[in-house]
């Protein structure tokens, strides 16, 4: 049954956050109460703490299976900012005698491209990548600037706007050929795109848990141990984690984001063909439409994820529109800074289309009644936005917008 | 970002959405904003011999409450002289609709709007 029968809106905005799946409710509830395994993992010297021990290295298992990793080389953490502040700004201490300089993209999220920033106060370097016009690195343009000082690369797996997937496998062998460290932002694409860092040239993975309808609040991050990379720790306080990330471990936390990779790993396959499956759905039912445009490579993306610009409608209006949606828009006027997505813009999107944009992410919940649903709002919605829109006038009219000079204020 | 009643209610039931010949003698036409800001609202007024605004009609591309602002000010307008029309306040628009602080912005631009307009109007008759 379609979710908006029951007033509530059709949840279609699944890279900002997922649903905890029931199962993963399930094994949470074993570590809280009085009844369950509550005790501090820590804790050595009796039952309590064996149990709950017992239940973090059972999600450690977990987490490392669907990445290809040893269980060794997970360090959990807050979340997947976390693990990029960590990553980052851990390795860049650690060797900063080898050198200063970092490569990262723009199109990065907040938490790697803040993170940078605050190395540059310290006084190191960043080089920030601009992306092709579909999102994608270009790897000649990325190897070009690499220096001889270059100590860290931190290039995200998938974008959390536009979905596009990077190349971290040639990324990685190119890194792993000049000794560069490489960092790789893995938020959005743990459980939707096979990951096997027994293969992949990855020295430092972030993983986030309500990204695959595990619970907020938990991530991780992954260290390689061959080749030995060290970090410095940014959390002190009892030496957690094999140093690197101290704080009583979350138990319910961690054991809820285990079964949520555990559950990735068995369901992945098949999820992400039912997924395709129903973003194809949609695209078909809007693509003869005039002026939408998808932002981002269609082909290197996850199944999930669709990105449109909708010319000459303007977002937030088309949020407005769409209150039976839960979706999010590039534009500026959803942002508190008035700015529209950084992203886009780095893509090489002008204004408009920036501020015309809509991101539709599909999940493990969305029917095909959802999509259908959403297929006629969507259209009704943008036919009545043009018909108050000044530039669908002057588009129809054949006026060239680029050649008017607007009075702006 | 709950929407306010009186911006969803301008959006669900639009009142003059159009547009007049601009050329036409008695019409004023006000475009301002910018595709680039993510705001462009056209307002036109047409102009009976007392120099009443007789009718107006608007075009907004932007937000619900750019769309809002504008739609509110060709209802005021409407049996207002040239003088009233330009004296309207953004601050009577966006308290009209409850704007929050990070929307005045669009009721700024509405005033800009008619300015433009009855400017407009006012030049085609400066002889």
């Amino acid at each position: 049954m379609s979710q908006a029968t029951i007033n509530k809106p059709i949840y279609l905005d699944y890279s900002a956050t997922t649903p905890v799946d029931d199962r993963v409710i399930s094994v949470m509830l074993g570590y809280l109460g009085r009844n369950a395994s509550f005790g501090n993992p820590a804790s050595r010297s009796h039952m309590y703490g064996w149990e709950a021990e017992a239940g973090v290295e059972q999600a450690r298992a977990d987490v490392a299976g669907l990445i290809g990793a040893n269980p060794k080389e997970i360090i959990f953490t807050s979340g997947a900012t976390e693990s990029d502040n960590l990553a980052i700004k851990g390795a860049a201490h650690f060797y900063s005698k080898k050198g200063k300089h970092i490569v990262t993209c723009k199109t990065e999220h907040k938490a790697v491209l803040d993170s940078c920033r605050q190395l540059e106060r310290e006084g190191y370097e960043v080089t920030y990548l601009d992306p092709e016009s579909n999102g994608l690195i270009d790897l000649a343009k990325f190897e070009a600037a690499l220096r001889d000082d270059t100590i860290l690369v931190s290039i995200m797996h998938v974008n959390n706007e536009i979905g596009v997937i990077q190349d971290i496998a040639a990324i990685g062998e190119i890194c792993r050929g000049r000794n560069i460290i490489f960092h790789v932002d893995a938020a959005q694409s743990a459980g939707k795109v096979d990951i096997d860092l027994e293969r992949l040239k990855v020295d430092l993975m972030s993983f986030s848990a309500h990204k695959i309808y595990g619970p907020k609040g938990v991530g991780a991050l992954y260290v390689r141990r061959k080749p030995r990379v060290r970090l410095e720790a940014q959390m002190h306080g009892g030496g957690h984690e094999r140093g690197m990330r101290s704080g009583t471990l979350a138990t319910h936390q961690i054991a809820g984001m285990g079964e949520a990779f555990r559950i990735a790993k068995e369901e992945m396959a098949a999820e992400n063909a039912r997924i395709l499956g129903l973003r194809e759905r949609l695209w078909e039912g809007l693509k003869d439409m005039e002026e939408v445009y998808i932002n981002g490579d269609i082909d290197q993306r996850i199944a999930g994820n669709i990105n449109i610009s909708f010319n000459y409608v303007e977002g937030e209006s088309l949020l407005m529109a769409l209150k039976d949606l839960a979706i999010s828009s590039g534009s500026a006027c959803t942002s508190a800074s008035l700015e529209p997505s950084y992203v886009l813009r780095a893509l090489g999107r002008n204004d408009e289309l920036a501020h015309s944009s809509i991101r539709f992410t599909i999940g493990r919940y969305t029917t095909e009644q959802d999509i259908d649903y959403t297929i006629t709002h969507v259209r009704a919605a943008v036919d009545k936005l043009r018909e108050l829109s000044p530039l669908w006038d002057m588009y129809k009219d054949g006026i060239d917008l680029d050649s008017i000079e607007w009075a702006a204020h | 970002m709950a929407y306010s009643e009186k911006v969803l209610d301008h959006y669900e039931h639009p009142r003059n959405v159009g547009s007049f010949a601009k050329d036409e003698p008695n019409i004023g036409t006000g475009m301002v904003g910018a595709p680039a800001c993510g705001d462009v609202m056209r307002l036109q007024i047409k102009v009976n011999d007392e120099g009443i605004i007789e009718d107006a009609l608007f075009k907004t591309y932007g937000c619900g409450s750019a769309i809002a602002s504008s739609s509110l000010l060709t209802e005021w307008v409407k049996g207002k002289s040239l003088e009233q029309a330009r004296s309207i306040k953004n601050t009577d628009i966006a308290a009209e609709l409850a704007l929050p602080p990070v929307k005045i912005h669009c009721s700024v631009l509405a005033e800009d709007a008619i300015n433009a307009a009855v400017e407009d109007y006012m030049n085609k008759h400066a002889s």
